[in-house]
């Protein structure tokens, strides 16, 4: 198995019509991912076509996933929109939001992340790279590709891996597939302040995931979710985890272009959660390029 | 986006929430004019208006000590305005180069009122999220006047919190909390409800990313006011709010960093001399990180975003190079979706056109990363090729050091 999303799940694309959505909705399909409805609302009926697949066009996200058996969705939509769009696919009972869109006022997504208590439906981001189940064919090809990460870099295999960043989940993967090591499921959980997903979440869902056998956890200055995850680990994880921090040269009180990215008080420093990684088990790596070898100081493969 | 104090009084002006009565200038010539505006018989403070904490410590480079000055009359006053207008206020919050002082606030002093124990009647307030459970939180003390920080560590149990619900907004009783917190009765208790109510109203409507009043004091006269004000907002909710875009003050901002933004280019400057050049935040941020740890120091932090053209790479150079303390360059794309050949074009064009002579070292790793490779070795340029981002930090570091 994998995690939230596996290679027959059933996609729908809010903002499929748009440059970005659309361009990201082709590369999906081109990795054999099951993209099966798009939204935009007011261009219900048309269709979205490429390489031969025909994607229909729903007005509404309930729509869409009656109509095509979509359970989960890649939101693509602009940030004025994006909080209502995340919010339409609670209402629709979607078993997952993805919400790609960087740049989400953090007042929405304090008014989302309140309106998701109580829902069904799970939220991965805002400003993140996606979820990636990898396929079993070539360069991975077959898995199910939500969002905006490199298919062809990843290969199936056993490592969960989660993170904040985008390119530096991508160096992970890409480390972990040089040296022969697949992965479960890559899930980016976002940069920005208030997410749907954290650390947390994520590494509880590896921790009992039966294919996935070790972790890699990446992390940044800011907040307190790495060191809550890490915690958690200690105390109950089954699974050997490898972690890196960035920002360990970011100075105080500058955001470094995450909005979450900035260190507010003592606990937020890189230094502080690498010690607490460090404490409760967790294989440091020390630089970036050290992310799957850190890994494989602790996990035989 | 940061305010500066008298922008972030007349706000709290319009929301309701008491403030000493103040006028900004920004000219020796309204002086007079300014203090003819308000009640100057209890004295006027006289304020220098930077985005930067540590105001009054602040030493001018003329050396000049003080950055905010009580002047017991007007002649002093001015006196004092004089000596900061134009000039540059070094705090702990500036750094050594320090900000030059383009605008002054006058305000009515206040009398301070004192607690029985004899110390200024001071409180602490302020409102921001709460990035553990997602909420916007109010931060209350006793304890106003000093850094909030070193009452946090030393007297933790002299900070109280509530946390607001935003399907419903702040509560009456929760409002109460905090003017019970506070040690409040009779009057003054109803004007701390009212002030934090209207202070959160001004926080959720402006979206605000933090809304801080350090020092809330109380007069002799029993009012409750806003005597510092700091606040900042939520750049991404900029958008909807015209009139906070139009507080902006560029003169507070490093011009490398607005250039930048006009490119779509995240910039932020640092003290050291190797400047990278990353496409995506956490790779850009440990960047510099895997600089720092193989002996370097980074320049700067810089983000080209996900689809790095030529003429963001081209800005990205001459922006860099526009740092007199560079001596080289480590440029690191992980190109997942853009062609690595995209890139690599984009970057011997960009060598090309701002003449560089510095070390560049270049790592290249994703789409058709080959033909990239082969574009940078091909051109005629001495650019080094880094295989991984370790490698191409020890071989930057390297050709700095040698220099």
């Amino acid at each position: 198995m994998s995690i939230l999303v596996h290679e027959k799940t059933r996609v729908l694309v809010q903002g499929i019509t748009g440059d970005f959505g659309g361009r990201h909705a082709r590369l999906s399909i081109d990795y054999g991912s099951q993209i099966v409805a798009g939204v935009t609302p007011g261009k219900g009926g048309q269709v979205f076509e490429h390489n031969g697949v025909k994607v229909p066009i729903f007005n509404t996200v309930a729509e869409a996933a009656k109509q095509t058996g979509a359970t989960v969705s890649a939101i693509f939509v602009p940030p004025p929109f994006a909080a209502d769009a995340i919010l339409e696919c609670f209402d629709a009972d979607l078993d997952l939001a993805v919400a790609i869109t960087e740049g989400i006022p953090v007042r929405d997504m304090v008014r989302a992340k309140r309106a998701m208590q109580g829902r069904r439906t799970r939220l991965i981001g805002p400003n993140c790279p996606g979820v990636v189940t990898p396929g079993r064919g070539d360069k991975s090809h077959g898995g199910c590709r939500i969002g905006i990460a490199p298919g062809y870099i990843h290969k199936r295999g056993k490592v969960g891996v989660v993170s904040r960043s985008g390119t530096l989940t991508y160096e992970a993967v890409w480390q972990l597939t040089c040296k022969g090591h697949g992965q479960s499921t890559c899930v980016g959980i976002g940069g920005d302040p208030v997410n749907g997903t954290s650390h947390l979440d994520v590494i509880k869902l590896f921790n009992e995931d039966p294919e996935t056998e070790a972790i890699i956890m990446i992390g940044e200055i800011g907040g307190s979710a790495e060191v809550e995850a890490a915690r958690w680990i200690k105390a109950n994880c089954k699974k050997p985890v490898a972690g890196f921090i960035a920002g360990a040269t970011a100075p105080a009180g500058r955001r470094m272009g995450h909005a979450g990215a900035v260190i507010g008080g003592a606990e937020d420093t890189a230094e502080a959660k690498i010690k607490i990684f460090q404490e409760c088990g967790i294989s440091v790596a020390a630089t970036p390029s050290d992310m799957a070898d850190a890994l494989l100081r602790v996990w035989r493969g | 986006m940061n305010i500066h104090e008298y922008q972030a009084k007349e706000l709290f002006e319009k929301f309701g929430v008491a403030t000493p009565k103040g006028v900004a200038v920004s000219s020796a010539q309204d002086f007079e004019a300014a203090l003819s505006k308000i009640n100057t018989t209890a004295g006027i403070m006289v304020k220098s208006q930077i985005h930067a904490g540590g105001r009054g410590k602040g030493t001018f480079t003329n050396g000049f000590k003080g950055g905010v000055k009580f002047s017991p009359t007007k002649e002093k006053a001015i006196e004092n305005a004089k000596a900061m207008l134009g000039n540059t206020l070094v705090t702990a919050q500036t750094g050594p180069e320090g900000r030059k002082v383009q605008t002054l606030y006058f305000t009515e002093a206040a009398n301070l009122g004192k607690r029985p124990d004899g110390r200024d009647d001071e409180y602490y307030l302020a409102i921001l999220l709460d990035r553990a459970t997602s909420r916007p939180v109010i931060v209350a003390s006793t304890e106003g006047g000093m850094e909030i920080e070193h009452v946090a560590h030393h007297t933790p149990e002299k900070i109280f919190k509530v946390q607001i619900d935003p399907a419903v907004g702040i509560q009456a009783y929760q409002a109460r909390q905090i003017a019970f917190a506070l040690g409040f009765s009779g009057e003054l208790f109803k004007q701390c409800v009212a002030l934090v109510t209207k202070l959160y109203q001004f926080y959720w409507d402006k979206d605000c990313a933090m809304v801080e009043v350090n020092p809330l004091l109380v007069t002799q006269e029993g009012k409750l006011l806003a005597l510092d004000a700091k606040v900042s907002f939520d750049d991404n909710a900029l958008f909807r709010h015209p009139d906070i875009v139009a507080l902006r003050d560029l003169n507070e901002e490093d011009p490398k960093e607005i250039e930048a933004s006009k490119f779509g280019l995240s910039y932020i400057a640092l003290d050291g001399n190797i400047a990278c050049l990353v496409n995506g935040a956490g790779l850009a941020m440990s960047t510099m990180d895997i600089i720092q740890h193989f002996g370097g120091s980074p320049a700067n932090f810089l983000d080209v975003g996900g689809g790095a053209s030529k003429e963001q790479v081209t800005a990205a150079f001459k922006i860099i190079l526009g740092d007199a303390n560079v001596k080289g360059i480590m440029v690191n794309i992980f190109g997942g979706i853009m062609d690595c050949n995209v890139i690599a074009t984009g970057i011997v064009e960009a060598v090309k056109e701002t003449g560089l002579k510095l070390p560049l070292v270049v790592r290249l790793e994703g789409n058709n990363v080959e033909a990239g490779k082969a574009t940078l070795a091909n051109s005629g340029l001495t650019i080094v090729s880094g295989d991984t981002m370790a490698d191409a930090a020890q071989k930057i570091v390297k050709l700095v050091n040698q220099k």
